[in-house]
This record gives structure tokens, C-alpha cells and sequence, in this order.
């Protein structure tokens, strides 16, 4: 079964609103203040992409819907620097020890801002199994789209793919897989592709028969037909 | 396991979003584990540096030089990195060309991926459930949303970054733009274009 942030298809939603181009980056001064905050704290190491990620996906189905797109970062923040032991829930209250933290060496500088922005995480890797699929070819994703690792862990694959359809469009190479990586268990990567699907094969009622879906999506949610 | 808390911690934080940052920023701050001076230069650099002016700058380039552009749909991350638009959220690199054939256009259903280094911060609308949940199905109403409908003919790619590689959407050159500068070519390439959800300008048309 999936989470609430799965929500690739669903109806129900109503219209997007679109904003002006040159509307502000931020529209409230905490928007700005959230991402930074959830960046810098990304810099102290103890976590990677794929488990802030699952964090947010964590967040009750109620908060999840409830609350707005920097309120799930912070939120999510708050829950992760207390899973991981950085915080303790005293220290949520203003109840913990005063002092340095033990990790305040590695609190990233403005100085340092600039270069780690820069230099990013690239995602790909060196080894793990052999490219099993070559463009062109059909192939089936995997059903259900559940985490195979962990019981309601973290997974890249929608459920509107699942059990569907597609061909194999291009192998970006391989890359670390997010299933394991959210978890603790290992990089583990995998190949990657992007995998074309008709939306007739995803929806009953498809806008037009040409129309296609491209999903990134690693080998093991792909099997052959 | 996945951890599912039934007691989330953010409930110690106050309800208010404005103040819930401000909370868990000060604890942070007091702790030594974040440098308030880094703060504000990380916003500066997606508030003022880095936005949808870069991606605007390469679109105006494969517009004018053919070569340019056939590197670029070939193999991206070269070609940016050399023009400094490498890094956080723009690791891995693919330009898709639309055409009178194929429009294509980026969501991301899981959460918010998006291309940084070349766009910036994504706007609201691209994070927004509605975005979100009917991109991937219905592309063509949530185009029309945008004031924009597709000739006859032309097929629907949408795609949907469900990894770490983030799309970049090359334009269609609006006609009528022979022998403009990339600095004029630039000025007509709009955020929502790079995405999908919209056109270049034409020449002449506001904003542009």
C-alpha cells in the first residue's frame, strides 16, 4: 500500500493556479527561512536525500494534506534531527542542555555556502549489476509498487505504474537506489532508465492515444515481457 | 523499518509555520549547528543568483547555435557544467526538445524535483497537490489552465522525476525572431516554458 504524498493520477484536486513569472521566490520571509534551515542541517551529514525525502512522506496522511509545502519541511526536519539523536524532544520543548552541540564543528559556514551548493550529490555510482534492459525494449513495472526491502519504506515507484506497461527510453546509468539508501541498508545502486508508458495504458480515460508518461525507474521495479 | 512516529516531534514545536521555523532555528543556532550567517547566504543564492535567467540563457544559445544545441539533447551535463550551471538538484542533466510533434512537459508526483542550478526554487503551483495529482493524467486541462492549448497532432510527454535526473524543457523558437540576439532570444524564454506548462513569448508580447 502507498502513502499520502503518492499521489500521481488522483482526482479530486480542482484547478492549478498559476503565478505571475515574476512573482517572489519566496512568498513569505519562514518559506525562505525553512528551505535554509533544512539545507544547513542536511550539511551536518547525518542523513542523505533519500531519507529527508521518506521523513516528509512519514508525516501523518492528516498533517500531510494539512499542511503547507514548507510546513511538511520543517516538520519533517523537527521529526529527523530527533530520530537521528541530533535533537532530543527537551530540546523541541527549550527544555535541553545548553552548550555546544557535539556535531557543531561540522555546522556548515557562509563561507562554505557557495562550494557545497556547487558541488551537489551526484547519484550515480561505479558497479553494481549489469544493465539488464536495452532501449526499446518492453517491460512490465513492478506490482505492488511496495518498498521490497521494509515494510512501508520509502520507494520511487508510483502506484499509477504499477503493473503497467512501458519501454525502456534510455539508461541514465547507474544509480544509487533510494529503497535501500533511505533506510541504512547501502547505496545498493542499480541501473536506472527512463521508461516511456502510453497514458492508455495508465488511465481508463486517456486524453488522447498518443500521450505518454516517462518515469525514471530502477531495474528491480522492472521486469521483462 | 520505516519508523512511523505516532508521536511526531514537530508537536513540540509551536502550531504556527512562521513560528515553528523560528523555534527550530534558534535551538539550531544556539546548539552551534547552523551558522545564521549561512542562512541568509543560502536564500540570497536562490532569492538573487541562481533562477530561471540561467535556464533562459542556454534555451536563447540552442536557439542560435545549432551545435550547441545537438551537444545539449545529446549529453547535458557537460555542456552545463561548462557553462557553471552545475550542482545541488541539477546533478544529472537531460534536455528534452519540444516539437510540433511532441510537447513535453515535468512534474514531479512524489514530492517537488526540479531543476535548481537552472530554474531555481520551483514555484507553489509546481508543488501544489493539483499539479501534482493531474499533470501525469490530464496534462492537455492542466495546459489549458496555463492559457495553453497544443496544435492538432501533437502528442502529450509528460515526465514525471522520479529520480535524480531533472528535465529542462527546450521551446519551441516563437517565428518572426530571425537575427534577434541569445541576450533578445532570452528575454523571451519564460520559466513556465522550461517546464512545459507554457510557451516562449513572441516578439513584441508583454513581458517579453
Amino acid at each position: 500500500m502507498t502513502r499520502v504524498h503518492d499521489m500521481g493520477g488522483r482526482f479530486g484536486d480542482g484547478p492549478v493556479v498559476p503565478e505571475a513569472e515574476d512573482a517572489p521566490v519566496f512568498a513569505e520571509d519562514w518559506h525562505a527561512r525553512a528551505l535554509a534551515v533544512t539545507l544547513a542541517c542536511g550539511a551536518l551529514g547525518q542523513w542523505n536525500i533519500d531519507t529527508s525525502r521518506h521523513a516528509r512522506e512519514r508525516l501523518s496522511p492528516k498533517d500531510y494534506a494539512r499542511f503547507s509545502y514548507y510546513e511538511k519541511w520543517i516538520s519533517a526536519l523537527a521529526d529527523l534531527l530527533v530520530e537521528k539523536g541530533v535533537l532530543t524532544r527537551e530540546d523541541l520543548e527549550g527544555k535541553g542542555a545548553a552548550g555546544l552541540h557535539e556535531l557543531a564543528e561540522r555546522a556548515l559556514k557562509a563561507e562554505n555556502v557557495a562550494g557545497a551548493l556547487a558541488k551537489g550529490g551526484p547519484a550515480d555510482r561505479d558497479g553494481g549489476p549489469a544493465p539488464r534492459f536495452s532501449p526499446g525494449q518492453a517491460v512490465r513495472a513492478r506490482m505492488p509498487a511496495d518498498n521490497a526491502l521494509v515494510d512501508g519504506g520509502h520507494t520511487r515507484l508510483p502506484q499509477y505504474a504499477a503493473g503497467a506497461r512501458g519501454y525502456i527510453l534510455r539508461l541514465h546509468g547507474t544509480h544509487v537506489f533510494p529503497d535501500s539508501s533511505a533506510h541504512g541498508l547501502g547505496e545498493a545502486p542499480e541501473p536506472l532508465y527512463a521508461v516511456r508508458f502510453f497514458a492508455r495504458e495508465l488511465w481508463a480515460h486517456p486524453e488522447h492515444p498518443e500521450d505518454e508518461v516517462v518515469l525514471d525507474l530502477w531495474q528491480s521495479y522492472l521486469e521483462p515481457l | 523499518m520505516p519508523h512511523d512516529h505516532h508521536d511526531h516531534p514537530h508537536a513540540l514545536l509551536p502550531p504556527d509555520p512562521a513560528l515553528r521555523v523560528k523555534a527550530l532555528e534558534t535551538i539550531l543556532v544556539q546548539k552551534g549547528l547552523i551558522d545564521p550567517a549561512a542562512l541568509e547566504e543560502i536564500i540570497d543564492t536562490y532569492q538573487n543568483k541562481i533562477g530561471p535567467q540561467n535556464g533562459a540563457r542556454v534555451v536563447a544559445r540552442a536557439w542560435s547555435d545549432p551545435e550547441f544545441k545537438a551537444a545539449l539533447l545529446a549529453d547535458a551535463d557537460p555542456v552545463l557544467a561548462e557553462l557553471g550551471y552545475y550542482g545541488r538538484q541539477g546533478e544529472h542533466m537531460v534536455v528534452v526538445e519540444n516539437t510540433a510533434q511532441q510537447h513535453n512537459m515535468v512534474v514531479c508526483t512524489l514530492c517537488s524535483c526540479y531543476p535548481w542550478p537552472l530554474l531555481g526554487i520551483p514555484p507553489g503551483w509546481y508543488k501544489s497537490d493539483a499539479y501534482r495529482a493531474r499533470a501525469v493524467r490530464e496534462p492537455r486541462r492542466v495546459l489549458a489552465e496555463f492559457g495553453v492549448t497544443l496544435p492538432e497532432g501533437c502528442a502529450v510527454r509528460v515526465w514525471d522525476s522520479t529520480a535524480e535526473v531533472r528535465y529542462l524543457v527546450l521551446p519551441v523558437r516563437p517565428g518572426g525572431t530571425e537575427g534577434l540576439s541569445e541576450e533578445e532570444l532570452a528575454a523571451l524564454v519564460t520559466r513556465d516554458s522550461m517546464i512545459g506548462t507554457g510557451l516562449a513569448r513572441q516578439p513584441g508580447e508583454a513581458g517579453a
